[in-house]
């Protein structure tokens, strides 16, 4: 190749550049911006709802909640979102108490679930709950029976020998999940025979993946048979096609609660009130099962996704979100698993 | 006084005078902005300080005034290089100094309400106005630095590097000190030095228990083992693919150079996603070997086999650009000249060739060492139990317990270790002549490969090339079937789902829900690759050209911001530029910052392997000749660089388009980049699209290269090409 000059080359990357910077569609100015961390789908369509309603620009980021709450705590000088929406109960209790959130009670609490009220209480006002999941086990049914192994009904079942290696739960210092799964536990055995227990389960357990999200993916995909999540991520798989299932265990199980709460010092606290309203009205909770995120609303007169299990038909401990909120116990019970069951040898 | 000085004289006070000083929130647009210029939100700094809303930004005037007496003076008795120091560093203390004390809620500093009472003034972040300002003094002290003498009296070399020193002080050590500083500090904010032994020698840091019991090693042995394994791993394999580029006639050889190319154009989980597809435990390939040759199904994939097969198959390829060039570039005539004095092919090759691409494998195996070092998101997806440092960093950010000090902790841990790499290369390179490029044509031909170095080539690189077609036949069926692992019917679904367009009354909507990122992620990059490769071989010259005192220390500055994890970087840009006076979270230039810096490194270690090659003579004959450095570069230095400058365009724009753990922190609800959504669709197990919108961005960044290699063209060295002779004899 001959040596051509640069200097007309360098031109013609410079203007088709300047083209490319001055073609590209623009972006809209958010007159409120939300972090949310649900999952994309449930996100763009509560955006969209409430633009459409409201007539007002929303602009939101999309991530999971530990990742909010680290953007959140970084940012506490000088706040640059109104609103957090979605995510495990526990991260807006930590919010609560690093002093991130506002107070606020809004009108619609009044047709809110007694869990989602209890959560207000607890919080003093700063959290609220939008919607809540069951703990359970889930499997592959092909994979079960490929392996030729017996569906488990109870949590003790998971310790059995015939599991050993095909179960699977997040690392509890990561996943919110795991932690919920922890606190259940020590709630329904109290913490000697909890801690007892998990030391024979962590023979079952072939990995603690740090990702939240990453057990039901992996069973769905069958690289793992068994898992402990929510049960209504094993419905939105069911409906995507995947072979599995779920069950809720029969000593009892526990639940989360996701939550919403203003973040202190953003830029329009006044829309930021609007968008809180509007969330907690039963027609924006219905929009959880069309994106199909089937955890069960908090709104009272939101429509319930048909095959989800109800919080009624499952056999439920009284789960201290009070207690097992508070920093002080949740690093504590998460320090002893790491150190006593996760870097153990199997 | 020489007239760059006076240009950067009238250029500052023009910012100080006429250019608004502060950012608008609300944008340059709105006409309301404007209403009181000279003062008023947008008024320049002097209109500020004149009306009085502003008083402390009027003392800024001083250094100008001082910088523009050597102009009234025609006897030549003061001394002007003096007076611009004093000028250029006044300048700047005030500059930052005003910045930090004064910031949006009042006295960045509380000791100042006690001294200067309250109620505070306040102030935003600093604009267009300031940076212009700033920039104007630092080039008035540089100036002054080369007036006394300061790098041989050279003004253009003094400027580069006070320019470098500045940029990387502001956005590499300001960012990163705010975030080691919380090393030293417990989890409340105090002063807790002591604390820092304790987390420092944790035992989950430096356990050696996996090798005296079945429990786990210590994360940073697992890390250092890991990087040395892909480090070696990626030198042979890049050495290997290089030799067969241009020391064959193997005939399908550009397949090879695309082949390695397409994994530095994948986004970093799509590989550990098709590996999974392919080899776990319900993989294509892990199926076939149980159904034929009953290899049990086993999780074999997940943990140090797993990350260590996708790092090296995504790292070689920087392996390969690297050597590539260095290859190219040895004398034939020194083979010739041994071949002559009846050395053996394997001999000359062993002692003439390979000692001569020192500079190329030593920056290799650097930058494979650091890049599986710095690795997120292929230990995520195929890690299991095995922990590294940079996942463990993230999680310490983001998990359960935000322990910043921990994860600044673990971060120290990490550059300890890229610095520990840097100064062994250093060590082993020692200070012997690499010397190939001269100015005296070369007209000997390369050596043909012998007959067990080609061997060796041509087994590893081939089964790796046959992997590497596997893999993306995989990521490539992953977004155009319905449901991979499950449904292989063939369907676009996914693809639309992201990058539908429609014909609506407003003419074509983008209505896909990719399109967003999309925009933004080509737009940042784009800009981003060009200032990177600029800044980088603008510091491989000064770096291999000049001599100047400190210039090791600069060296080592200038790979810090390679070797900081990306997690860290993202979350000390948002402790830093959250707040005046760089403002700056929330906007795209916080992104362009961050790959800028992030990956200029790549820029310095390619040009300074190239520039090592190339000989001082060339710069000399320039310099006789009358030109100044900056010519020389230019026209001289430049054109023969051509390897590094598209190694280093590509690897920036790539680098830039799959960045992830930085990005996450940084990205805003304006600003979302590509990879920040995969991630997403990842978490919500939609795979099909993950992989349908990662096949977009290979086929864009595919166009990009080929972009560039046509911009930037091949350098011409006066080479003959290997001649078709039958493989020497041994």
């Amino acid at each position: 190749m001959t040596l051509r000059p640069l200097a007309p080359r360098c031109l013609a990357a410079l203007l088709a550049l300047a083209g490319m910077v001055i073609c590209a569609p623009a972006r809209s100015q958010g007159s409120v911006v939300v972090y949310c961390s649900a999952l994309a789908e449930w996100c763009e369509l509560m955006r969209r709802e409430f633009e459409r309603k409201s007539g007002q620009a929303v602009t939101m980021t999309v991530k999971s909640a530990g990742e909010t709450l680290a953007q959140i705590r970084a940012e506490k000088d000088n706040p640059r979102a109104d609103v957090w929406w979605a995510g495990g109960a526990e991260q807006y209790l930590q919010a609560a108490e690093l002093g991130l959130t506002d107070a606020y009670t809004s009108a619609s609490m009044a047709g809110l679930h007694p869990w989602a009220r209890k959560l207000h209480e607890i919080s003093k006002g700063h959290a609220v709950g939008i919607y809540a999941g069951t703990l359970g086990i889930v499997w592959n049914s092909e994979q079960l029976a490929k392996r030729r192994l017996p569906e488990p009904r109870c949590w003790a079942d998971l310790a059995k020998p015939e599991y050993r290696n095909e179960v699977q739960m997040a690392h509890a210092a990561t996943s919110g999940t795991s932690y919920a799964f922890l606190a259940t536990l020590v709630q329904l055995m109290g913490e000697e025979p909890a801690f007892a227990y998990l030391k024979r389960l962590h023979a079952s357990m072939n990995q603690y993946p740090r990702s939240g999200a990453a057990p039901m993916r992996n069973v769905a995909q069958g690289e793992s048979t068994l898992a402990v999540t929510w049960m209504f991520a094993a419905v939105a798989e069911a409906q995507a096609g995947f072979p599995v299932k779920t069950i809720a265990p029969c000593e009892g199980t526990g639940f989360e609660i996701g939550a919403m709460a203003l973040i202190k010092g953003g830029k329009s606290p006044q829309a930021a009130r609007q968008w809180y309203d509007f969330v907690l009205s039963a027609e924006a909770q219905a929009t959880g099962a069309r994106a199909k995120s089937y955890q069960i609303p908090s709104n009272m007169a939101a429509p319930l996704p048909p095959n989800t299990p109800r919080l009624e038909e499952v056999k439920l401990i009284d789960y201290d979100f009070a207690r097992y909120g508070q920093s002080a116990v949740r690093t504590a019970l998460i320090k002893r698993w790491e150190t006593e069951i996760a870097a153990q040898a199997k | 006084m020489k007239r760059s000085a006076v240009l950067w004289l009238a250029i500052g006070v023009f910012g100080l005078v006429l250019v608004p000083w502060y950012l608008p929130p609300s944008g340059f647009a709105s006409p309301a902005a404007w209403s009181g210029w000279p003062g008023g939100m947008l008024g320049s700094a002097l209109g500020l300080g004149l009306t009085g809303s502003r008083p402390w930004l009027l003392p800024l005037v001083m250094p100008f005034a001082l910088a523009a007496l050597p102009l009234l003076d025609r006897g030549r008795r003061i001394d002007a290089g003096m007076l611009l120091v004093v000028a250029g560093i006044s300048g700047l203390l005030w500059l930052f100094t005003q910045g930090f004390a004064i910031d949006h809620k009042g006295w960045g500093w509380s000791w100042l309400g006690a001294v200067l009472g309250n109620p505070a003034p306040k102030q935003g972040g600093m604009g267009y106005g300031a940076f212009m300002v700033a920039l104007s003094f630092l080039m008035l002290l540089t100036h002054g630095l080369a007036a006394r003498g300061y790098c041989r009296g050279d003004a253009f070399t003094c400027s580069a590097i006070g320019l470098v020193l500045a940029l990387i002080a502001l956005f590499v050590f300001f960012p990163i000190t705010r975030i080691l500083i919380s090393a030293f500090q417990s989890n409340d904010g105090e002063w807790a030095p002591a604390e820092f032994l304790a987390k420092f020698l944790d035992r989950s840091i430096w356990g050696l228990d996996c090798f005296t019991s079945s429990l786990r090693c210590g994360v940073a042995w697992n890390t250092l083992i890991l990087a040395v394994l892909v480090g070696v791993g990626t030198t042979a394999l890049g050495l290997a693919f290089a030799l067969i580029a241009t020391r064959t006639n193997f005939r399908a050889k550009g397949l090879l150079r695309a082949l390695t190319v397409l994994p530095i154009i994948t986004p970093p989980f799509v590989i550990g996603l098709a590996i999974i597809l392919l080899f776990g435990r319900t993989g294509a390939v892990t199926g076939v070997l149980a159904d034929l040759f009953d290899i049990p199904r086993t999780r074999w994939i997940y943990g140090l086999p797993g990350v260590f097969l996708a790092q090296m198959l995504a790292f070689t390829p920087i392996a390969f650009l690297v050597l590539i060039g260095v290859v190219q570039g040895i004398s034939p005539s020194l083979e010739e000249a041994s071949q002559t004095l009846r050395a053996k092919s394997w001999t000359t090759f062993a002692t003439i060739s390979l000692p001569l691409m020192r500079p190329g494998l030593a920056n290799a195996f650097l930058l494979g060492f650091v890049e599986s070092m710095a690795d997120f998101g292929n230990p995520l997806v195929l890690g299991g139990n095995f922990e590294v440092l940079s996942t463990k960093i993230f999680f310490a950010v983001v998990g359960a317990a935000n322990d910043q000090g921990r994860a600044a902790v673990l971060s120290i841990v990490l550059l300890a270790f890229t610095l520990g790499a840097f100064w062994a290369q250093h060590r082993w390179l020692g200070r012997a002549s690499y010397t190939t490029v001269t100015g005296k044509g070369d007209s000997g031909i390369p050596l043909p490969l012998p007959r067990r170095v080609a061997w060796a080539c041509y087994l590893t690189a081939i089964p790796w090339a046959i992997l590497t077609i596997g893999i993306y036949v995989t990521i490539l069926m992953g977004g155009f079937v319905k449901s991979m692992g499950r449904d292989y019917t063939p369907t676009l679904e996914h693809v639309l789902t992201g990058f539908r367009i429609e014909q609506s009354q407003w003419g074509l909507l983008f209505s896909g829900s990719a399109w967003n990122s999309f925009w933004t992620t080509l737009q940042v990059s784009a800009i981003a690759a060009p200032i990177t490769a600029l800044i980088g071989l603008l510091t491989a010259f000064l770096l291999a050209r000049q001599n100047f005192s400190g210039r090791r220390l600069f060296e080592f500055v200038t790979m810090l911001s390679f070797a900081i994890p990306g997690t860290v970087v993202g979350v000390s840009y948002i402790l830093a530029f959250n707040v005046p006076p760089v403002e700056l979270t929330g906007t795209g230039l916080i992104l362009i910052i961050c790959f800028v810096f992030r990956n200029m490194p790549v820029g310095v270690r390619s040009g300074i392997a190239t520039l090592s090659q190339i000989d001082k003579s060339l710069d000399e004959a320039s310099f006789t000749l009358g030109a100044r450095t900056g010519t020389t570069m230019r026209r001289v230095i430049m054109p023969l660089l051509r390897p590094a400058i598209v190694a280093s365009l590509v690897y920036a724009f790539v680098r830039a388009m799959t960045a992830v753990s930085a990005v996450i922190f940084l990205v805003s609800a304006e600003y979302n980049m590509a990879t920040a959504y995969i991630v997403g669709r990842v978490e919500a197990g939609e795979f099909g699209l993950a992989i349908a919108y990662s096949s977009v961005l290979i086929a864009i960044m595919l166009l990009a290269i080929g972009a560039i290699q046509l911009l930037v063209g091949e350098r011409k060295l006066g080479r003959r090409a290997a001649a078709p002779a039958p493989v020497a004899a041994n």
